[in-house]
């Protein structure tokens, strides 16, 4: 690890760290209601808020995390009205989000191309302390959110009607968890950047659930996975001199494809059904269970 | 909360000592079509009240309105005596939906869907305590499922799945139980764990509000029907019987709306 006598290379793999260990905690909760690249849109309005803090000289984070809670709320709203119109609704934010970073992004005094493209696709080797510091403080509410109210948040996302006939602020809870996965882009800015926070929410995930049986353990073995994968893409990206936020997120992605190779092997050498993600409904989407309509009497799918 | 409906004040706070749902002239529509129109209905202590009705019938519906899932466009629903919209103490009801819901995508064992049940009892940030464990572990025994407490719901059959929902409404120990269709596509043993469940929780003092197509080896837990036609109550009394025993001379015809051939359906004679 003579990498590590950097201190840009240690803050580097601090920050990327912080990021495996929180996104994947986060993205369970999203991948369990079905709205895992939801994210990615997050991400998009957060480079509005990027460009608002590089025009005024303020901090870039702290105008991302605001604009990117802003564009959380909006989104749980849409998902809660659960119009057909929604998927419109979402498109016109997320694209008015980039658009408006990209061109506050161009107004601004550093209108560098290299400046976008760390915001969009991470630049961990120029973390600074006080950005150290910043994601630290993020990436503890975030897992302070996501661990400490798990039984909550599980109800919730596992079926939000019966949370609701139990009693719980639900509205509250989804507002919580849309305002944290805005802080949980915000976090992996640095490390990853705007446009591949998604995949440290969404691939640990999909990764871990390949093996394991509980949501409990899925959450704990995808963020073991998120932290593997940071820190060897940054050990990658150090040593070959690669980008580092895409090396990270195709080591994750990796490590997905061995998993589904080992859990396929596994199964055909056992010649049995393996414990696997739930098949769902067909056409189980977000919001579904808002339409209002009269259930069918039977469901033949399940 | 936004979805919670208007309660019917005036006349619920006059409902009698003991009835655990009270519908007062309620309609409900979905964007200006009506699906129920001028329902009243109660449901006493103790009672184990059967919905009945079609596809489409609208009985989903009108459990859904009584738990404040849709929300009803006029008339009341009073639940324990008050309004819908003031009312707080869910922990007093276990709702048992149709399937397990659709957010799925991540495995979940049975024994933390079951754990969800408990959370209308514990407070907000509390750990679960040893009498939440309990209550976990009691409900899926009386489900007949607590050597499956480890296991991915999503490996179980329709019916056992189903049995784990029933475990979860179970587990927050309800005095009021509400389910929508839990025998729909269900197998025979998981039917007749279902019955037993249930005929236990009635004879413990339970109060149960169940929504069904086909009664099968739960009618005899059942004390009455009430059954919904074209969004109105065509019935409310006995449990219908197949066509066949109508000869019976205690058979008590109370169902001025609906002619017996729409009950046919009931018995899967149409």
């Amino acid at each position: 690890m003579s990498l590590l006598q950097y201190d840009f290379m240690l803050r580097a793999l601090l920050g990327a760290l912080v990021t495996g260990l929180t996104a994947p905690a986060l993205g369970t909760y999203l991948v369990q209601r079905r709205l895992a690249l939801i994210g990615d849109g997050i991400g998009h309005v957060a480079l509005t808020g990027v460009g608002v803090g590089l025009l005024t000289g303020g901090s870039p984070v702290l105008t991302a995390v605001l604009a990117a809670a802003a564009g959380a709320v909006l989104v749980e709203l849409i998902r809660e009205r659960g119009r057909a119109s929604g998927d419109v609704a979402l498109a016109l934010l997320f694209y008015g989000g980039i658009s408006g970073g990209v061109f506050l992004v161009g107004l601004s005094a550093d209108k560098t191309s290299a400046n976008l493209t760390a915001y969009l696709f991470g630049s961990p080797l120029t973390t600074s302390r006080a950005d150290l510091v910043t994601m630290c403080v993020l990436g503890a509410v975030v897992l302070g959110v996501a661990l400490l109210l798990r039984p909550w948040l599980f109800a919730l996302c596992q079926d939000e009607e019966y949370a609701r006939v139990s009693g719980l602020p639900v509205r509250a809870l989804n507002l919580l968890l849309a305002v944290t996965t805005a802080v949980t882009v915000t976090v992996a800015m640095r490390a990853v950047g705007l446009l591949l926070v998604s995949a440290l929410m969404v691939v640990p995930v999909a990764t871990a659930q390949q093996v394991t049986r509980g949501f409990r353990a899925t959450m704990t073995a995808a963020m073991a996975i998120g932290v593997l994968s940071a820190a060897a893409g940054i050990w990658f990206a150090g040593t070959y001199d690669t980008a580092p936020g895409a090396t990270i997120v195709l080591v994750a992605i990796a490590a997905f494809l061995s998993v589904a190779v080992g859990a396929g092997l596994r199964r055909a050498v056992r010649g049995r059904r393996v414990p696997g993600p739930a098949s769902g409904g067909s056409g189980a989407v977000a919001g579904a269970d808002q339409v209002p309509e009269e259930q069918p009497d039977v469901v033949l799918d399940r | 909360m936004t979805e919670r409906s208007e309660g019917h004040a005036g006349r619920a706070e006059k409902a009698l000592p003991g009835t655990v749902v009270d519908v007062t002239a309620g309609a409900v529509g979905y964007g200006g079509r009506p699906v129920l129109r001028d329902v009243n209905m109660t449901v006493r202590a103790g009672e184990v009240v059967a919905i009945l009705g079609a596809n489409g019938s609208g009985k989903s519906t009108l459990v859904r309105a009584i738990l404040g899932l849709v929300p009803v466009a006029a008339g009341g629903v009073a639940l324990f005596g008050t309004p819908l919209r003031r009312f707080r103490q869910w922990q007093r009801i276990g709702y048992v939906p149709q399937r397990v819901g659709a957010g799925s995508g991540v495995p979940a064992t049975v024994g933390e869907v079951v754990a969800s049940g408990r959370l209308a009892r514990r407070g907000l940030l509390r750990p679960a305590s040893d009498g939440d464990r309990r209550a976990v572990g009691a409900a899926l025994a009386a489900v007949g499922l607590l050597d499956r407490v480890r296991h991915p719901v999503a490996t179980l059959s329709g019916g056992q799945q189903q049995r784990v929902l029933i475990a979860r409404a179970l587990a927050g120990e309800p005095e009021l139980l509400v389910l929508d269709e839990p025998t729909a596509g269900v197998d025979a043993a998981s039917q007749a764990a279902f019955a037993g469940a249930l005929t236990d929780f009635a004879g413990s003092g339970g109060t149960v509000l169940l929504v069904a197509h086909e009664l099968g080896p739960l009618a005899p837990v059942v004390s009455r029907a009430v059954v919904v036609h074209q969004g109105r109550i065509a019935h409310d009394g006995p449990v219908p019987r197949p066509a066949g025993h109508h000869a019976d001379p205690d058979h008590d015809h109370v169902h001025p709306h609906a002619p017996d051939e729409h009950l046919g359906w009931l018995w899967g004679v149409r």
